[in-house]
């Protein structure tokens, strides 16, 4: 076998200069974002032990985690797939307080599986959650934070699409599904799948009435008509429904209002993370890629687990993604190449230079190159007893 | 993914049982894959492509949305899990059925594993595992009958349409495991990005299946 060509791990990458400086640029700017609009950030760890990590989260999430047993007491732990639950502990556990509290993170992620185009394995999760308040006001909060994270990327044109798990939740609850039908409809309804959906529908007992509910269900997806659409379609339905229904409507109303150049797109069967949202839906899309760039939603029962029920809302993204996609390029100052020497003038003048912003790189004594090589544009030259900064 | 659409087909009975549906939904293809050898068709309209790829990677391209739409039969998507893409019509189109066959009287011996040779290695795993079954699968790609013949498998899993191949083999279809027919796949990106489009297609096809 051979052993020296250094191959990384399927899905597993790393960055170069370049676009890790394009990256560490958006970072800064991000983190310098939601500082101000008043999210805090924490830093959870990298592994905990596996109860935590999957937290009211299904299996889906159970199976991207690697795990691994703790030396010191034989208990599991696993290397954090998604960090949303880590931050809801943090705040039902650890803060514990009586206000909304508003987080951020940013960190690394691991995943078992390779997930999208890329099937990036290494993804650089990043988020911001809202806890303490139910209502439009935080989720439309959430995701107007969510649109400028992506303008803040130079991602263009871009899609968002709304949903709400209370409708499907509801209807399946009225229909008195048991737990494995609803499991095997949850699974043809991610597909859309219309001819496997009404098999199934004749095949279990059920009024016509949540009969016909469901199957319209399935086909509530496009423009803003679909609200008024699906207040017809699914008139007959209970509370928990009509409720999702208003507040699906009020949340559109509040993000046309606040974001008219949106375009917003509803899909009344978007099921995706149904086992621990518990309201409103959403994700974001661009023209030109054709995966999802974010995504979040209300969940309000992930606190119960830690002890203290919260109401939440939040999003996440990867980083990595939105480097791709970004259209800026990174912030690069001049570089100015600087010769070897113990000049005193010299050691100063890059002093000022440094402190000014610039970048300033140093020759080494008998090194190869010239100022160009060493990627300088600029360089100090000794001209009428000053040092000063010359194209090179 | 650009702007546009690009429908992604398989050549040979699924292209032509296809177009009638397309015609349906106003598009002619403007070359024929028999005969060319272009990889990607231009159509009447400007804007609409049809790529021509084999049949098992029809769910690969839309799921990537290397392709907006296309036409995928159920074993293979069976086959491929399906993840990430909406199948929302029955095209009801290039009809068969998964089946397992074996030789003419095969008795399943009452102790150790059956051996069984398809290229529906996830369907087969499925569908012995949800009985109890424990069973060996051989990954094959092509001509699955001469497996029991040749003694490299008891049984076989495969596409069944009239069994002469496998009679002439000296086989018969024995278990039923799915009806298959080819369904229109589409990208959820697309779905949601060109709805219009998509949708008025999905309509089209529909009202076309219908009046069949």
């Amino acid at each position: 076998m051979v052993q020296d060509r250094w191959i990384l791990p399927q899905g597993i990458e790393e960055l170069l200069p370049q676009q890790a400086s394009k990256m560490e640029t958006l970072r800064r700017r991000i983190v310098d974002l939601y500082a101000s609009w008043g999210y805090e950030l924490v830093v959870p760890p990298l592994m905990e032990y596996l109860e935590s990590l999957l937290v009211g989260t299904g299996r889906e999430l159970d199976l991207s985690t690697f795990k691994l047993v703790d030396q010191l007491n034989g208990r599991t732990m696993g290397i954090r797939a998604d960090i949303t639950p880590q931050v809801a502990r943090i705040d039902a556990h650890r803060l514990q307080r009586e206000v909304p509290t508003r987080l951020c993170y940013l960190g690394s992620v691991l995943h078992t599986r390779g997930e999208g185009l890329a099937g990036s394995r290494s993804p650089l999760q990043l988020g911001a959650e809202l806890y303490g308040h139910a209502g439009v006001e935080s989720d439309v909060e959430i995701i107007a934070l969510m649109l400028k994270t992506l303008e803040l990327a130079g991602i263009k044109s871009l899609h968002l699409d709304l949903g709400h798990v209370g409708l499907f939740r509801g209807l399946a609850a009225e229909a008195e599904l048991n737990e494995e039908q609803e499991s095997d409809l949850f699974e043809m309804f991610q597909r859309k799948a219309k001819p496997e959906i009404e098999a199934f529908l004749e095949g279990v007992s059920l009024s016509s009435d949540h009969r016909e509910m469901l199957m319209a269900l399935v086909n509530l997806n496009g423009d803003v008509s679909v609200l008024s659409q699906a207040r017809e379609a699914l008139a007959t339905a209970g509370n928990e429904v009509q409720q999702a229904l208003h507040y699906l409507q009020a949340t559109a109303e509040r993000l046309q209002q606040s974001q008219p150049e949106l375009t917003l797109h509803f899909d009344l069967a978007e099921l995706r993370g149904y086992h621990y949202h518990t309201g409103v839906v959403f994700s974001a899309y661009a023209m030109g890629y054709s995966q999802e760039i974010a995504r979040g939603g209300r969940y309000d029962d992930i606190g119960r687990a830690f002890g203290r029920a919260r109401p939440a809302t939040g999003f996440s993204t990867d980083l990595k993604t939105l480097v791709s996609l970004s259209g800026t390029v990174a912030e690069q100052s001049v570089k100015i190449f600087a010769p070897a020497g113990d000049d005193s003038n010299l050691w100063e003048t890059i002093q000022e230079l440094r402190n000014s912003g610039q970048t300033v790189i140093r020759a080494l004594p008998g090194q190869s190159g010239s100022a160009a090589d060493m990627g300088c544009e600029r360089k100090l030259v000794f001209n009428n007893e000053f040092w000063t900064v010359v194209d090179a | 993914m650009k702007h546009g659409l690009t429908i992604a087909l398989s050549k040979g009975r699924i292209y032509k049982e296809t177009l009638p549906l397309l015609a349906a939904a106003g598009i002619e293809p403007l070359d024929d894959p028999e005969k060319s050898r272009k990889l990607i068709l231009d159509t009447n309209h400007d804007d609409v492509k049809l790529v021509i790829i084999r049949a098992s990677d029809v769910p690969t391209y839309v799921q990537y949305g290397a392709a907006d739409v296309g036409v995928a039969g159920k074993d293979v998507l069976m086959e491929h899990g399906g993840e990430g893409l909406y199948e929302p019509l029955d095209l009801k189109i290039a009809r068969c059925k998964l089946m397992t066959a074996g030789p003419v009287g095969f008795v399943e011996p009452k102790q150790g594993r059956l051996r069984i040779a398809t290229k529906f290695v996830n369907c087969a795993q499925r569908y012995f595992a949800e009985q109890g079954r424990q069973v060996e699968v051989i990954k094959l790609y092509g001509s699955m009958e001469l497996g029991p013949i040749v003694g490299l498998s008891d049984l076989i899993v495969d596409v069944v349409d009239t069994g002469n191949t496998l009679r002439a083999n000296g086989l018969e279809p024995m278990e039923h495991i799915a009806d298959i027919s080819s369904r229109l796949v589409v990208n959820k990106a697309s779905m949601k990005m060109k709805h219009a489009r998509v949708q008025q297609l999905i309509e089209r096809f529909a009202a076309a299946v219908e009046s069949e």
